[in-house]
């Protein structure tokens, strides 16, 4: 059941991940992102994170896939469908992808990981509660401060300057 | 299931992504690789995590969400910039950042 499960996931993570990258359309292409990053959630859930995963359906698929498709929705109508790459460079990239694959899958099939297994109890969030709040509280503000920054540096960067007429 | 199978699934995702980010010219097509790349490592953070039997892993992947989602806000904010300046997303038509 959970290997069925499983297969579903890859198949539906590995997937829509090309199409996000392949379709024609940005607006479909970002829709598939949001599956591929659903289905991370879903690997999450197999992995007995519950919150890590709740937290990725929270942040990924329901703010960034919803920036990301208002930012698209900006763009103008005739450059969301224009395919730009060339096709000897994206011949290229397949090469890469393959000698990739082959060469970091061959590294890690020879590895010790193949045979680790765990048959210990899933991590309580409790303990996840304790990491933020105990050991990492210095790290927590900071990311605060980055994530507070990042947006009025978004803001700041995405406003109109309506006095220089430039629009 | 074996932790293998999860880190071969992480490694595919990377691939992808890196593929993505080789090929594509479009500024956003490139943002949507880095979003692969980074969710490839948070998977491998929380396999880990699961099969190390420690929670650091996934704290680790709460910070590394929380990161991302301020740089999605970034990129995409200087994507519309990009925009206003040069009317496209093409990346080669990208020559300065001056105003």
């Amino acid at each position: 059941m959970a290997d069925a499960v499983f297969l579903a996931l890859s198949v539906l993570t590995i997937g829509s991940a090309i199409a996000a990258l392949e379709m024609r359309s940005l607006i479909y292409g970002s829709i598939a992102l949001m599956g591929s990053l659903g289905g991370v959630a879903g690997f999450f859930f197999l992995l007995d994170a519950p919150f890590v995963a709740l937290f990725q359906l929270a942040v990924y698929v329901g703010s960034i896939a919803v920036l990301i498709l208002f930012t698209v929705m900006l763009v103008r109508r005739e450059l969301i469908f224009k395919k730009i790459e060339d096709r000897r460079r994206k011949m290229a990239g397949i090469g890469l992808l393959l000698v990739f694959l082959v060469s970091v899958g061959a590294l890690i099939m020879s590895s010790g990981i193949q045979q680790m297994d765990s048959d210990s109890p899933p991590i309580d969030f409790r303990e996840i509660g304790e990491d933020f709040l105990v050991y990492y509280w210095p790290a927590l503000v900071v990311m605060a401060l980055i994530l507070s920054g990042a947006v009025t540096g978004a803001l700041v960067l995405a406003r109109r300057e309506v006095e220089s007429g430039t629009n | 299931m074996a932790l293998i199978e999860f880190v071969l699934v992480s490694v595919a995702l990377l691939g992808i992504g890196i593929y993505g980010l080789a090929v594509k010219r479009n500024a956003i097509r490139m943002l949507f690789a880095v979003e692969i790349i980074i969710n490839a490592a948070n998977l491998n953070l929380v396999a880990f995590s699961r099969y190390v039997d420690d929670s650091g892993g996934q704290t680790l992947a709460l910070f590394s969400i929380a990161i991302a989602a301020a740089e999605v806000a970034v990129g995409l904010a200087l994507v519309v910039v990009a925009y206003r300046m040069y009317k496209d997303v093409d990346i080669a038509n990208f020559r300065s950042l001056r105003g």
